[in-house]
């Protein structure tokens, strides 16, 4: 760990009225693999759309790596190094399971209409590089044989993986997953868990809202536990599963077991 | 998309040589059918830019015909009235009819009709499905509105109002003129073969990814770094520079531009629209054949329709047309190019 990479500072969103994320501030170390968890509705993606930039915030600041990311659009923020997936899977329907890949390599490669229209050999020379590196990507989570399917013939645990191979393909220093256990079965996610943690060991900052609590624990270096917007615990798992506010918060879901040592 | 090794890579490349082939042998073998064929290569282009547009970027156009329009009255006012008008003025009356002038024309009119759709396209990209339809529809009847003089002398002297501007005249290289038909017949299906190919280059890169990742999920495309809004435009001014390029050859090969709703107007654009749907809006490959099947559709009820009805009119045909459209869109969602294709596959596999 050396030092913070990511920070929001008093991260503030209202739809209408409803104040969906309340002041939260939090640093993220580089390296390190942070989990935000809370009951639904806690404002966890919320929270991932205003660091993505996907939506506009009310108020507050994100720092990533000093650089103040305020009012940038999803697409830089991308660009700077910030890479992420969906709770509701997002991938490209109308595209392979390679060309997904494929489009993750978008802002590593330059080449715009003119040189693709006439296929220049700039243009030939990139997209050689493209699937390459598209591929190395697809190996990485196990799809490598499914390259050419379309990209939604996939099962849904594989989807899921497909999703953050893209991600990945940005070559990015921090990747947020959202919710990225959710509809997974056990073996699934036990793929899921050492994967997350390559990447961490390839040098990606992972930051990830999880519902799963025991996936979480067995996981992350530290936790932030939101409530109703709001952050009432951060620390490692042992601090968070014993702190009092934690366990009053979920007390009510139908899963509290995790909870108890 | 295209793989880069073994005989996959010049798979677009073979299909466009034995396409250019069939076309070519057109005026050799089945002369008659040089005009409506010509009309079919015109709106091939049209309808690959409205692909590129709808198809793949995912945005809908209502008024695509206007950008067809801007291109056919950019050629005619310049060759009819600019051109000559400026070889005058510049005391080379003798350069009245050059043959460069047209060409001039047609450059001048795709740079025109760009700027058009990049003003147009910046505030009303941010719309989008109803809404976006809506604007592109306003947009259209605007322009056709122009073209038909708007009530307003300046603007019918420039556009010729009801009537349009006759006279445009034939496109030459030097003393070597695209005319008779056969020969313009060529020029035309050579520019649509050119596009055609840049096209499919278009959608099997960097930036037909991009495109249609807008059309898969414009969030996830967004959060990887795609800057959505500039390639929504890119592929407008794209499209309207298609469009520029085909009115510009239907009025050189018209000899007119005249401002009737079925070339320029609101039924253009919708007619437009069917060529691309019935292509196969995801299929470039589709949009020739699209452009084909409704030419050759409105041909056939027109010859078929007053023979079936004694008092046949112009609403007939349109009743007709409408119901082959709403047919061909239940059975056939994915276009007449798409459903063809898996009737094959169907039909081998069972012999198999």
């Amino acid at each position: 760990m050396d030092g913070t990479i990511l920070k929001t500072v008093n991260l503030r969103k209202e739809f209408g009225g409803v104040v969906a994320v309340m002041d939260v501030s939090f640093e993220v170390e580089r390296g390190e693999i942070l989990a935000i968890i809370g009951p639904n509705g806690a404002g966890k993606t919320t929270l991932f759309n205003l660091i993505s930039g996907v939506h506009p915030l009310t108020g507050g600041e994100i720092y990533f790596k000093g650089q103040r990311l305020n009012g940038l659009k999803p697409h830089v923020i991308s660009s700077l190094g910030i890479a992420r997936t969906f709770q509701n899977v997002q991938l490209f329907g109308n595209m392979t399971v390679l060309e997904n890949v494929m489009v993750g390599r978008h802002h590593r490669s330059s080449y715009g209409l003119l040189a693709a229209a006439l296929r220049l050999p700039r243009a030939r020379a990139e997209e050689q590089e493209i699937i390459a590196k598209a591929r190395e990507y697809l190996s990485m989570v196990g799809l490598a044989e499914r390259a050419e399917l379309n990209a939604l013939s996939l099962p849904f645990g594989q989807q899921r993986m497909l999703e953050i191979a893209r991600a990945m393909a940005t070559e990015p220093e921090v990747l947020m997953l959202d919710e990225p256990g959710a509809g997974l079965n056990r073996p699934e996610k036990e793929e899921l868990a050492r994967l997350v943690e390559q990447i961490r060991q390839g040098g990606v900052t992972v930051l990830l809202v999880e519902h799963d609590m025991e996936f979480v624990m067995g996981l992350a270096d530290r936790i932030i536990v939101l409530d109703y917007g709001e952050k009432i615990a951060e620390g490692t798992p042992a601090e968070v599963q014993n702190n009092p506010r934690v366990i009053a918060a979920y007390l009510g879901e139908e899963d509290v077991g995790f909870l108890r040592p | 998309m295209i793989r880069e090794t073994g005989w996959g890579r010049y798979r677009n490349y073979i299909g466009v040589i034995i396409f250019a082939v069939v076309v070519g042998l057109v005026p050799v073998l089945a002369k008659k059918y040089v005009h409506v064929m010509t009309l079919i290569g015109i709106h091939s282009i049209v309808t690959m830019g409205l692909c590129l547009l709808m198809g793949y970027a995912g945005q809908i156009s209502l008024g695509q015909a206007a950008f067809y329009g801007l291109g056919a009255y950019s050629s005619a006012i310049l060759t009819v009235k600019f051109f000559p008008w400026l070889s005058v003025q510049m005391g080379q009356p003798d350069l009245e009819s050059w043959w460069v002038w047209p060409w001039v024309a047609i450059l001048v009119g795709m740079v025109f009709t760009a700027m058009v759709a990049y003003f147009i396209g910046a505030p009303i990209l941010r719309l989008r499905g109803n809404y976006l339809a809506m604007a592109t529809l306003g947009f259209g009847i605007v322009v056709h509105g122009i073209f038909k003089g708007f009530g307003l002398d300046f603007v019918r002297n420039i556009t010729g109002g009801g009537t349009g501007i006759p006279g445009v005249p034939r496109l030459a290289i030097g003393s070597f003129a695209f005319w008779p038909k056969e020969i313009y017949y060529y020029l035309v299906w050579a520019t649509t073969l050119l596009v055609l190919l840049l096209s499919l280059n278009i959608v099997n890169s960097r930036v037909g990814r991009a495109l249609r990742s807008v059309h898969g999920s414009e969030v996830a495309a967004n959060t990887l770094g795609i800057d959505t809004d500039r390639y929504k435009l890119q592929v407008l001014v794209l499209s309207a520079i298609f469009a520029s390029v085909a009115g510009s050859f239907y009025a050189h090969y018209m000899t007119v531009a005249a401002p009737d709703a079925h070339s320029y107007g609101f039924t253009a654009s919708v007619n437009l629209l069917v060529m691309a749907a019935i292509g196969g809006l995801a299929s470039i490959w589709g949009a020739p054949f699209g452009a084909a099947a409704v030419i050759l559709i409105k041909d056939t009820i027109r010859d078929v329709m007053p023979k079936l009805l004694k008092y046949a009119s112009g609403e007939h045909e349109i009743i007709a047309f409408g119901l082959i459209l709403v047919l061909i869109m239940i059975f056939m969602p994915d276009g007449v190019t798409v459903w063809l294709v898996d009737a094959v596959r169907r039909t081998r596999r069972r012999t198999a």
